[in-house]
């Protein structure tokens, strides 16, 4: 019994694993790979970690087992905001096909601070560049 | 019938090892250093996933300390390297 429930949570874990690595490599955008790999690699190795607090009948063992997940579920997500916001401050182009660039003008270049309205600066420029940073080819993002 | 043993051998460390191929792909190929800041996030994380299952393989649950300190030093990059591409744009 222990067997099949090993077996079908090491499965589950292993194959978002791989789905996190595919999309990883297929996806068109920066922020398409961010968000594909967060989630699916965090349920992965949750999984294979349950796995082992299965395996191991010791109480030392599932207590690191929590500690891991508990830290991999707070940190994941505080990882993969502070490197989108990083991407988007240096220009890292989106997909060609996103719809709307939602933030474009809305961050001080100077403090590096969101606002609710466009600022001036970005307000003159605004009329030209109403794309924000979408990219215009296929090349750009790869 | 197959063993328990067998399975992890053969069919979720494989997967694993076609995980890491992959997004090693992914980390020579960039374009941007972002990329490659996410990719090797992907690959510690995966890391941990195989420490684990090597754990449960060889019946060694001493294995399960790299875990930790993998997880603590893959979060730490992160963040440092998140911080100083947000600083290179000022100077």
């Amino acid at each position: 019994m222990i067997d099949i429930i090993l077996a079908l949570f090491s499965t589950v874990g292993a194959l978002s694993i791989l789905f996190a690595s595919i999309g990883i490599l297929r996806m068109p955008d920066f922020y398409l790979r961010l968000s594909v790999t967060v989630k699916a690699s965090t349920l992965g190795v949750g999984l294979l970690l349950i796995c082992a607090a299965i395996m191991f009948p010791d109480v030392s063992v599932t207590t690191k087992v929590i500690a891991i997940i508990f830290f991999l579920i707070i940190t994941a997500p505080i990882g993969a905001h502070m490197i989108g916001r990083a991407a988007y401050f240096i220009g890292t182009p989106l997909w060609k096909g996103t719809v709307i660039d939602e933030l474009a003008g809305m961050y001080d270049e100077e403090t590096h601070t969101l606002e609710s309205e466009p600022n001036e600066t970005a307000e003159n420029k605004g009329e030209s560049s109403d794309r924000g940073n979408i990219a215009t080819t296929e090349e750009e993002t790869e | 019938m197959i063993t328990l043993e067998a399975y992890f051998d053969y069919f979720i460390l494989p997967i694993l090892a076609i995980s890491v191929i992959l997004v090693f792909i992914r980390l020579f190929r960039g374009p941007a250093v972002v990329d490659r800041v996410v990719a090797l996030d992907l690959i510690i994380t995966i890391g941990i996933g195989i420490i684990t299952v090597y754990s449960i393989r060889t019946n060694q649950k001493v294995f399960l300390d790299v875990a930790i300190i993998l997880a603590l030093i893959a979060f730490l990059g992160t963040v440092a390297f998140a911080y100083y591409i947000e600083k290179q744009k000022d100077d």
